[in-house]
């Protein structure tokens, strides 16, 4: 009987043991991750500002010019670093990709929800998947052997243009607004559709007036990463537009963005030099403008309706 | 069939023979059933019997889940709603519905209300208005949202919310309000004023209504439908329901034997 209770007790002691071992490991696991993500956010966000911000303290370039000039010169001997031309062209490119691959992904998303579910989950939903998947090389190598030369020949041009970026690009956010879109509509209660069936609505309608209004927020969100997407990708972009710091003139002229900037010279400046320094300054307006994307973002959610 | 041409006149639905299956599920069976007028008509059952389903197939609204296999007559002004490809906005505009749990838009009140008019092609504002005002007095709602109208619908309380559906399927000026358990999310003093107003509103309007709370359909209709496994077991007044059932069934499960 004593013998008995005694092995109980000890087992129970040594359960209870294991159990706040595991809670204790899971806190750490847990916590230690969270305090690494933080940091490394902070560290970058630090590092960047200090890179950045060197051609304006040490180097004593007027930030104003610098994001207002129009003349980028790094290397002739009276230098002028004027990146307007560049912020210009990476906006240029993300909103225009946004126009066309706005509609086409909401119109997407609402033909695989609303229209044909079953053929959009077993068809539309892997293409899109697959989209995703695609590396950046590979969309520009596509863009630059395909469609360069088609706009070279059929619209006019060199081919490497705003044009060209802009459409590599939208096919390249066209799976994350999709995708987006597709969970912000599947999101709906169901009984929001049934209501509007059931007053007689047709089914443009109830999409319309009912659907399309409530899943607002979130379709924006869908634009807004999209944008962010479009705004941050480099490579793609470089194999296409032309590279050219001069002020586009026309939709199919070449031109150059921040980020193509910076993968193109980052490579062969010398670290330190003001050069080097000003193409961190163009990484910072990056960050900069993706604080601002997501801040659009947290915005946009937090008037979510439903 | 021709003979009693005074009591078809009074008939709103007139159901024969009617029999629904989802994929294999045989889900109602031989139902004839004939819904008179100006009248509350409660249709009680375990969960699972058809009852939703019965109310949802008067406005073919069953149709918009998959696989529905449907036979019989369901006869609505003169035409047989099964056999005839209707035009399903003009069927709903005449039936309304109200759902288990209240499903305004996540739009103003005023919207919600004016959503089915405008739909169906009103556009004159001051009609719009007073349709909405009506509406809203029709369901006791107008002295508690009259002064934010614009506000979003989804502010309002449940019970609140749930006049507000009936509100707006009452916009739409139907003949018939079908309500899929009306009241079963809601507190039972807006339960009560729920049931205040659906008695109210059979002066102008026909009611079907499930529910599964019997002191429901005893207290607020004129005649009860017990449904047990897709089958009408019986249908007659209410009162002869409750306090005489022809069926043990029947008997068993309003006293609460099962179910």
């Amino acid at each position: 009987m004593r013998n008995t209770t005694e092995l109980s007790s000890h087992r129970l002691l040594k359960s209870n043991k294991n159990r706040k071992d595991s809670e204790l490991k899971g806190n750490i696991i847990v916590k230690s991750s969270a305090i690494i993500i933080i940091t490394l956010t902070i560290a970058l966000t630090v590092f960047l500002s200090i890179k950045g911000l060197q051609s304006f303290i040490k180097n004593g370039i007027n930030p104003w010019d610098f994001i207002t000039g129009t003349n980028w010169n790094p290397t002739s001997e009276t230098p002028s670093f004027g990146s307007f031309n560049f912020i210009f062209g990476s906006f240029a490119v993300t909103m225009l990709s946004a126009l066309i691959a706005a509609p086409l992904g909401i119109g997407g998303a609402i033909f695989m929800t609303q229209i044909a579910p079953k053929w959009g989950n077993k068809l539309l939903r892997p293409v899109i998947e697959l989209l995703v998947g695609i590396p950046s090389v590979v969309y520009g190598f596509i863009g630059l052997s395909v469609l360069v030369p088609f706009i070279r020949n059929h619209v006019g041009g060199l081919g490497f243009s705003l044009l060209s970026g802009t459409i590599v690009l939208a096919i390249m956010i066209l799976p994350t607004v999709t995708s987006i879109s597709t969970d912000a509509l599947n999101a709906l209660p169901k009984n929001l559709r049934e209501g509007a069936y059931a007053l007689g609505a047709t089914r443009w309608q109830t999409i319309k007036k009912v659907l399309i209004p409530a899943a607002l927020p979130s379709l924006l969100t869908a634009i807004v990463l999209g944008m962010a997407r479009a705004f941050g990708e480099a490579l793609a972009v470089q194999m296409v537009i032309g590279n050219v710091s001069d002020f586009p003139n026309s939709i199919t002229d070449t031109a150059a963005t921040l980020t193509t900037i910076i993968t193109l010279n980052i490579g062969h400046t010398t670290y330190g030099s003001i050069e080097n320094n000003t193409l961190w300054s163009l990484g910072l307006i990056l960050l900069v403008m993706s604080f601002i994307f997501i801040l659009i973002i947290r915005f946009l959610s937090s008037r979510r309706k439903i | 069939m021709e003979t009693n041409v005074l009591t078809k006149s009074e008939l709103i639905f007139s159901v024969n023979d009617l029999n629904l299956w989802y994929g294999e599920t045989y889900a109602l069976k031989n139902i004839n059933m004939e819904i008179e007028k100006n009248k509350v008509t409660a249709i009680i059952g375990p969960s699972g019997c058809g009852k939703s389903t019965f109310v949802k197939t008067l406005n073919l609204m069953v149709n918009t889940t998959p696989n529905v296999k449907i036979s019989g007559e369901i006869m609505f002004r003169g035409e047989n709603l099964i056999t005839k490809k209707r035009d399903l906005v003009d069927l709903r505009k005449n039936i309304g519905m109200v759902f288990q749990k209240g499903n305004p838009f996540p739009q103003s009140i005023f919207d919600n209300v004016a959503f089915g008019p405008k739909i169906h092609g009103l556009r004159n504002k001051q009609e719009i208005e007073q349709l909405v005002e009506k509406s809203l007095k029709d369901v006791a709602l107008w002295d508690e949202v009259k002064d934010r109208l614009k506000d979003p619908a989804l502010g309002l309380s449940g019970g609140q919310q749930q006049r507000l559906c009936i509100a707006r399927a009452l916009a739409t000026k139907p003949d018939v309000l079908l309500m899929d358990e009306p009241t079963s999310a809601l507190d039972p003093i807006s339960t009560a004023k729920i049931e205040d107003l659906i008695i109210q509103l059979k002066e102008k309007y026909t009611v079907v209504i499930v529910t599964h709370n019997m002191q429901q359909a005893a207290r607020i209709s004129d005649k009860t439908a017990f449904f047990l496994n897709g089958e009408v077991i019986e249908f007659d007044h209410t009162d002869n329901i409750f306090s005489t059932p022809n069926d043990k069934r029947t008997e068993d499960y309003i006293s609460g034997r099962f179910g």
